[in-house]
């Protein structure tokens, strides 16, 4: 969404669109700053195993094992979701939900339209790139120009934290993470971002692609109503524009157990300092 | 084609996780048979940076255009390309951090280069490239091949012991062309713990959790980690709660981390908060309550009173 004070008359362009606004002299009922009502989001979210699942692989360690996992709405992608259907709230405008996966990933898509998303599209490929996802959410942005690009900080199955950047980096638009707070004043963002023992502020114009973390916005859980409607709101399914990918995994492997724990009995806690500096050799 | 690093800078300091990717980065150096260079940004004396030397780096690039002072991921990855241009450099090496991150991300997008994350060994150059990377914070590793021309490393702490030598790198100044599309994001203010030992680099932690029952309790944590010179965290619901700050939360939505020594005060072991610590070298766990699930992932534990245990542990290290 873009606030722009102008004269009657006046036409000008909205930055990252194609749509040009003409103030109508026909209408003076308008007292307003003329509103360009359309802050268009863009939410991509990944489907990943629930926080609480024991992870195994089949075949021969080169398949995630996907039997009896219940998916989720990647934790940080679901605090983009949240953030982005309160500014839409305040401000008007639309929210997108974009995934890359196979047709699974289509609950956790429908779960985000139940939240309040407006409608959604799923690259029709299974995600296991970074720079491949990266090209195909930087194509559908480049057609649709969107303001705001939201996605989490890192999905919590690969952990790469990267795909924003690389969004931003393809789209040339100024990417930030982790961003733990959100607030638009017209054409400006105001953000907060975690870094290493602290937190910096910052602003900066829009369009702008944000990896978001808590405490942007609260979870959001759908209701009745929502997962109704989120039936039959649009979900549009498309191909790959491309098909790179700079890595490729080769196989998987489960961590070694750690060994037996050392029970110390309370009365003499002292001695576990002997044994983290003798034993343990740690401190 | 030397190994190109980015080192960072705290307070004029090479940082403690660059010094173990510069380390990293030559070792892999030697693997390819050349050499290690570090390119880092900003403000440091070339005394300082010559002691990339002792990691292993035989030339520092340094950047030091005031218009670099403040961190800034794209306008850094703007001169880590330059840089890793003039160098023929194939392979990049970082520590991950939230600077390290934003900056690598965006070298992916300029130079096309294969980005692995959280990687906790060094690569495998017997078949094309393959590297040994965490993934499922923390519950798994994945074998990766980089099939990119230019390939990133992002390591994980504490992947390799770092052995120190006696050489200093020599130290050239660096002065890319910058770009002014990078200068878009205004740092309006910065709010910093100083003088603590940052939680990421840490060596030790000690973390407490619900079990305190008060932040005004945090003392008994704090005085335990004073006195072995460790950084503290906490789990999420004491984040939440706002008794810590939330850089200090670990987990699966918090910071994950990998230091040599996780003491657990009062925290329960969900799996959330596991992911996030699972990968230290020893875990002790301290929990009034022997069934606590934190146990199962501990080397050592005391079934006890965190308000009795945490002052006697304390006065056990200040005596030794
Ligand atoms: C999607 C998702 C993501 C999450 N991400 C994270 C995360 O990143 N990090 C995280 O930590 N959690 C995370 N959680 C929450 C997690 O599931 C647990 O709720 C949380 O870790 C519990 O924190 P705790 O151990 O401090 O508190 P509790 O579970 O309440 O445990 C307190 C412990 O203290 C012990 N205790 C009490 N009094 C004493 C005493 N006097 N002396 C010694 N011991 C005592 C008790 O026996 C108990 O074991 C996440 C949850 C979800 C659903
Ligand atoms: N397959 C995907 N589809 C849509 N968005 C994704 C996908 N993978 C990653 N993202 C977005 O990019 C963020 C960072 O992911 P990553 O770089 O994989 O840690 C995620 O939190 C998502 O918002």
């Amino acid at each position: 969404m873009v606030i722009r004070r102008c004269e009657p008359g006046q036409t000008f362009r909205t930055p990252g669109s194609h749509r040009l606004i003409t103030i109508d002299h026909a209408r003076p009922t308008l007292q307003q700053p003329q509103i360009d009502n359309t802050m268009k989001i863009l939410v991509c979210v990944t489907s990943v195993p629930d926080t609480t699942t024991k992870i195994t692989f089949t075949d021969n360690n080169t398949k995630f094992n996907k039997a009896g996992v219940q998916f989720i709405t990647g934790p940080y992608d679901d605090y983009a979701l949240a953030r982005a259907i309160e500014l839409k709230e305040k401000l008007g405008g639309t929210v997108t939900v974009l995934n890359v996966g196979e047709a699974d990933t289509e609950p956790v898509i429908r779960k985000c339209l139940a939240i309040g998303a407006d409608d959604a599209i799923r690259v029709n490929a299974d995600p296991t790139d970074a720079f491949f996802v990266a090209e195909q959410i930087a194509a559908i942005a480049k057609e649709n120009s969107y303001d705001l690009i939201l996605m989490g900080r890192e999905s919590i199955d690969y952990n790469g934290g990267q795909v924003h950047g690389i969004v931003g980096e393809l789209l040339g638009m100024p990417s930030i993470s982790p961003v733990m707070q959100l607030d638009i004043n017209g054409d400006t963002a105001q953000i907060t971002r975690e870094i290493e023992g602290g937190k910096e502020s910052l602003e900066a114009r829009l369009p702008l692609v944000l990896g978001c973390q808590e405490p942007i916005a609260e979870w959001k859980i759908p209701n009745m109503r929502g997962i109704m409607t989120a039936r039959t709101k649009p979900l549009k399914v498309i191909e790959p524009t491309s098909k790179d990918t700079l890595t490729n995994v080769a196989s998987y492997e489960l961590p070694a157990p750690r060994g037996n724990v050392k029970m110390i009995p309370a009365d003499q806690a002292e001695t576990l300092i002997q044994l983290l500096r003798t034993e343990a050799k740690v401190i | 084609m030397s190994v190109l690093i980015f080192a960072e800078l705290d307070e004029g300091k090479l940082r403690k996780s660059s010094q173990e990717a510069i380390y990293y980065g030559a070792k892999v150096a030697e693997q390819l048979g050349t050499s290690a260079t570090a390119i880092v940004i900003g403000q440091a004396d070339d005394s300082e940076l010559a002691t990339a030397g002792r990691f292993g780096a035989t030339k520092v690039l340094h950047a030091a255009d005031s218009k670099l002072n403040e961190p800034n991921g794209m306008a850094y990855a703007t001169v880590v390309a330059a840089a890793a241009q003039q160098e023929g450099t194939k392979v990049i090496v970082l520590a991950k951090s939230s600077l390290a991150d934003a900056m690598a991300a965006r070298l992916v997008g300029k130079l096309r280069a294969g980005l692995a994350a959280n990687v906790v060994e060094l690569p495998d150059l017997s078949n094309g490239f393959r590297v040994k990377r965490s993934i499922y914070t923390g519950k798994a590793f994945a074998y990766t091949d980089l099939t990119a021309d230019v390939k990133i490393l992002a390591i994980k702490k504490n992947t390799l012991a770092v052995e120190e030598k006696d050489a200093t790198a020599s130290v050239e100044t660096f002065s890319p062309a910058l770009n002014d599309g990078d200068f878009g994001i205004a740092v309006k203010s910065t709010d910093k713990a100083t003088g603590d030992v940052l939680l990421p680099e840490a060596d030790l932690v000690v973390s407490a959790g619900r079990g305190l029952k008060g932040p005004e309790n945090w003392g008994i944590v704090e005085d335990l980690a004073k006195a072995l010179h460790a950084a503290t965290a906490c789990s999420k619901p004491v984040s939440d709660l706002d008794w810590r700050p939330h850089s200090e939360h670990v987990g699966q939505t918090g910071l994950k981390i990998s230091p040599n020594l996780y003491i657990a005060c009062g925290i329960s072991g969900a799996i959330q908060h596991l992911a996030g610590v699972n990968s230290s070298k020893v875990i002790v766990v301290i929990n009034k309550d022997p069934e606590a699930p934190f146990f199962k992932s501990a080397d050592y534990g005391i079934v006890g009173d965190v308000f009795d245990v945490l002052p006697r542990l304390t006065k056990a290290v200040q005596a030794l």
